[in-house]
């Protein structure tokens, strides 16, 4: 926070800055009340329903009772098959991007150019998407497979943007002192860059499965919302963001359920992005170090 | 770290390889000729109803029963893509539809719902009419308590929606709407919410959240009270059948499943869902197709 | 990059880094190709409409009635494109300032035991997924709005909740804009004796202008893109609106209504109005992009 100290230097003086430091003191305030105010709700209304039974047990009466077992377990699936799938393509992109092509590089820069738009497309579109190619056209059908590959397409330009980051971050004596060992490129790349750049392929796979999780729109028309326990990959699986949307939209009596369910899917996001922030923050402690 | 890198990212890759040869391998062998399972479909209203019956179906048979939602067009859509095994609908197939098969399994009726505190106990034709072309905007109008009519309508593609519009001669065009929402259960949910909301769902859905305590009303139509057992009796003036169809005569395991559907094994379920069991109003050609040579 | 990244290795290695660099090619190409993938998509699947309707018919039509097919259904999007921009622009006005001052919140006004947290916090709201602020809006906020105005389901409530989702975008990319702010400005400033808000708004925001600018246009694609959340609480209804208190339905929510039910030529409508979003959206990127490269070069 060296920063704040700069700050700290400049005079607040007169009534404008006055007046300006109360409209920030109080949009701040605004803010927070508003985020207490979501949080407060989810933990009244869902807390006491949270237990290990209802973690398992499988949803009963259209999910006004029972629990979330099959979701989670479905929501599950869907991520392992989009991850699974988003890996490798993402890690081989990265390293395509961050080691084989120079700013100048014409396809380098296409595909960058594309992953932008990737990143800024809307989640509907994905599930448009996926369901005219994985549903229809590959004939798989509502399945968590269509599920999972479509969240694929849709996370690869967060992996790909962490895990290139991460990269670059690996100072380049690594690469030099590879060269000068008469190393190929594929060893210094697995021996060297890949183990260096771990912390910045796990945020970006933090990250990415953050995205994924909270993903709704992208898996109604691909994944489906059939609540019961998957038997394959071919089975039509709820995720948990469906199922909180069924029960707060369509069924009578569904908002405790909808309300214990979205703290569970807040409460893993939470974890998941404060993994990814203290790994972040590590990554950046260790290349200021070094 | 190197060898868990390397083995990881093999790992990886071996995994995508064999996701894009499963991916390939699946494109032929769609849900539709998988022996031990059933992908069904279509209709809101019918998919309660061939949920629960899918569980009982599955508990005797050990196939695995998927019901989707997705309205009647949607099943009717499906099942003739081979996307499902058998498609649902609310309605009875019209010309054009020859290709497909249908089994009726349950007969259900709509009617128009009104918050439970509305003191307007009944509608004329007329009335509904004006209410859901926007003549009528106030409560007042029509003996209730001064205040403002929010209209809920369905999106388009809903057969309850065309089948309500055709039965009051009204144009999907005219409908001065304040909500829009897909299915009977959004419908009754956005009702019971607001005091002033009038909607129209499916009697059996209505009914069967009415008894568990949703504060809706079921209003009568044409002095006929929006009952299953007016349905069943043939009174009442909006009542529709359930249909499962196939497209041609339905193969194993669906027809296993169909004959199931339609079995007085059954019936429990039907009723619980206050809807009317199909037996009762069937033709008697339909009951007796021939069974199917195929084991 | 320089050419120090790329060592060259010996010739009798030269067969596997030939086969890797073909293989981190190809998985290039494949992730680059999705985008073009989906335009594909979008476009072969519009084709039905966009030849049998006509592109003119989707602006020109009296209302959006599509189940009746090309020649009978009506296919206007129009009042669902202002429905997208209203609840979009509505959202970037309510959340920008809010979104700038937070900034500033952490960066200059708040003490330090106060600043981290609230960026903390600001990090949390972006990690909750649309689905719940939806939820939230449809049991909190729209049976409030419905107590002064019914129905409740409104462009109020969505353009309210799509602020509070966009909101740590803005937030996040005008820190990071502030904290790029060079020092030597602000020692200049402070040497010439300026008070912490001319500072602020003659310094300090115009040197942090475009990196505020692209996170503002990409908050502004959010929120076009947003789906859940509007289709909870904004009642859907296709009609212009004539105040903040009646209910409109956006592009995305009409996909996402109407899709499981579409067959044929309004199946394929659905796939124009995803096209209209894709290309709403490419724009928005690209412009950010360009913004950020001017950056760069100035």
């Amino acid at each position: 926070m060296v920063d704040h100290e700069m700050w700290g230097s400049t005079p607040a003086r007169g009534r404008t800055d006055r007046l300006v430091a109360a409209v920030v003191w109080l949009a701040a305030t605004v803010v927070t009340a508003v985020f207490l105010w979501i949080l407060a709700d989810l933990l009244r209304h869902g807390a006491g329903q949270i237990s290990w039974t209802f973690l398992t047990a499988a949803p009963a009466s259209a999910g006004r009772a029972g629990g979330i077992g099959p979701i989670l377990v479905s929501t599950a699936w869907i991520l392992a098959v989009c991850l699974a799938v988003a890996l490798p393509l993402g890690l081989g992109t990265a390293v395509l991007l961050a080691e084989l092509t120079s700013a100048e590089d014409a396809f380098g820069r296409l595909v960058r150019r594309s992953l932008d738009v990737l990143a800024g497309v809307p989640s509907i579109v994905f599930g448009l998407f996926g369901n005219a190619l994985f549903c229809v056209y590959l004939g798989l059908g509502f399945s968590i497979l269509s599920g999972g590959l479509t969240l694929a397409c849709m996370v690869l330009p967060i992996l790909i943007r962490s895990a290139e980051e991460g990269l670059r971050a690996v100072p380049d004596e690594y690469r030099l002192g590879g060269a000068a060992l008469g190393l190929s490129r594929g060893k210094i790349l697995l021996h060297l860059l890949l183990p260096a750049a771990v912390p910045g392929l796990i945020v970006g796979v933090v990250l990415g499965f953050g995205r994924a999780i909270a993903e709704t729109a992208a898996l109604i028309f691909t994944s489906g919302y059939v609540d019961r326990m998957p038997g394959s990959v071919h089975d039509s699986g709820r995720a948990l963001s469906i199922h909180i949307y069924d029960l707060g939209v369509n069924i009578p009596g569904g908002e405790t359920n909808a309300y214990a369910t979205a703290l569970v899917l807040v409460a893993i996001l939470l974890l998941t992005n404060t993994a990814a922030s203290l790994l972040g923050d590590r990554l950046r402690g260790r290349h200021a170090e070094s | 770290m190197t060898r868990t890198i390397l083995s990881l990212a093999s790992l990886s890759l071996a995994t995508l390889a064999a996701l894009l040869l499963v991916t390939a391998g699946c494109r032929p062998a769609s849900s539709s000729q998988s022996a031990s399972r059933l992908v069904l479909t279509g209709s809101s209203t019918v998919a309660p109803l061939a949920a629960e019956i899918g569980k009982r179906f599955e508990a005797s048979s050990g196939i695995r029963v998927d019901v989707q939602t997705g309205g009647s067009s949607r099943g009717l859509a499906d099942a003739r893509q081979g996307l499902a095994d058998i498609g649902m609908a609310s309605r009875a197939l019209e010309a054009g539809e020859e290709d497909l098969a249908s089994f009726t399994i349950a007969r259900d009726g709509i009617c128009v719902i009104v918050h439970r505190d509305n003191p307007v106990a009944r509608l004329s034709d007329a009335q509904v009419v004006e209410i859901f072309t926007g003549r009528i905007a106030d409560w007042g109008a029509v003996g209730g308590a001064p205040g403002p009519v929010t209209v809920v309508n369905k999106a388009e593609g809903r057969s309850t929606l065309e089948l309500f519009l055709k039965h009051f001669g009204i144009d999907n065009r005219q409908v001065r709407a304040s909500v829009v929402i897909g299915d009977n259960e959004q419908g009754i949910k956005t009702v019971a919410g607001q005091a002033g909301a009038v909607g129209y769902v499916s009697i059996g859905a209505a009914e069967h959240a009415a008894a568990r305590g949703v504060p809706i009303k079921l209003l009568p139509m044409r002095s006929v009270a929006a009952t299953t057992a007016n349905v069943r009796g043939g009174r009442y003036p909006l009542a529709r059948p359930l249909n499962l169809v196939t497209l041609g005569e339905p193969k194993e395991p669906a027809r296993r499943f169909i004959d199931f559907a339609r079995s007085e094994a059954v019936h429990d379920l039907v009723e619980d869902l206050s809807l009317v069991p199909a037996l009762e109003s069937l033709a008697a050609g339909e009951a007796s197709r021939p069974s199917p040579t195929e084991s | 990059m320089s050419t120090a990244r790329r060592p060259s290795g010996r010739s009798r290695q030269w067969t596997s880094d030939r086969l890797l660099v073909w293989t981190l090619r190809g998985c290039g190409v494949l992730t680059g190709a999705v985008v073009a993938l989906i335009a594909v998509f979008l476009v072969v699947e519009s084709f039905g409409a966009l030849s049998g309707v006509g592109l003119l018919r989707f602006f020109s039509d009296p209302s959006w009635h599509p189940s009746a097919g090309a020649a009978e259904g009506t296919f206007n999007l129009v009042p669902m494109l202002l429905g997208t921009l209203l609840t979009a622009a509505g959202a970037v006005l309510v959340a920008t300032p809010l979104g700038l001052f937070s900034a500033l919140f952490c960066r200059v006004y708040a003490p330090t035991a106060v600043a981290r947290p609230y960026r903390r916090l600001i990090e949390l709201l972006a990690g909750i997924p649309s689905v719940v602020y939806g939820f939230w809006g449809l049991v909190v906020l729209v049976p409030l709005i419905a107590r002064f105005r019914p129905p409740g389901a409104s462009l109020l409530a969505g353009v309210l909740i799509l602020a509070l989702m966009i909101l740590p975008t803005i937030a996040l990319a005008a820190d990071a804009a502030l904290s790029g702010v060079p020092r030597r400005y602000l020692r200049g400033a402070a040497a010439l004796g300026l008070g912490r808000w001319a500072t602020l708004s003659g310094v300090a925001l115009p040197a942090a202008r475009s990196g505020i600018a692209t996170g503002v246009i990409l908050a502004a694609g959010r929120a076009l893109g947003e789906t859940m959340a509007v289709l909870m609480v904004c009642g859907n209804v296709v009609e212009m609106p004539a105040s903040v208190f009646d209910p409109v339905r956006t592009l995305t929510a009409n996909i996402a209504l109407e899709m499981a039910y579409a067959v044929g030529d309004h199946r394929s409508a659905l796939f124009v109005s995803g096209l209209f979003l894709l290309v709403l959206v490419s724009g928005l990127v690209l412009a950010a992009e360009s913004i950020e490269r001017r950056k760069v070069v100035g």
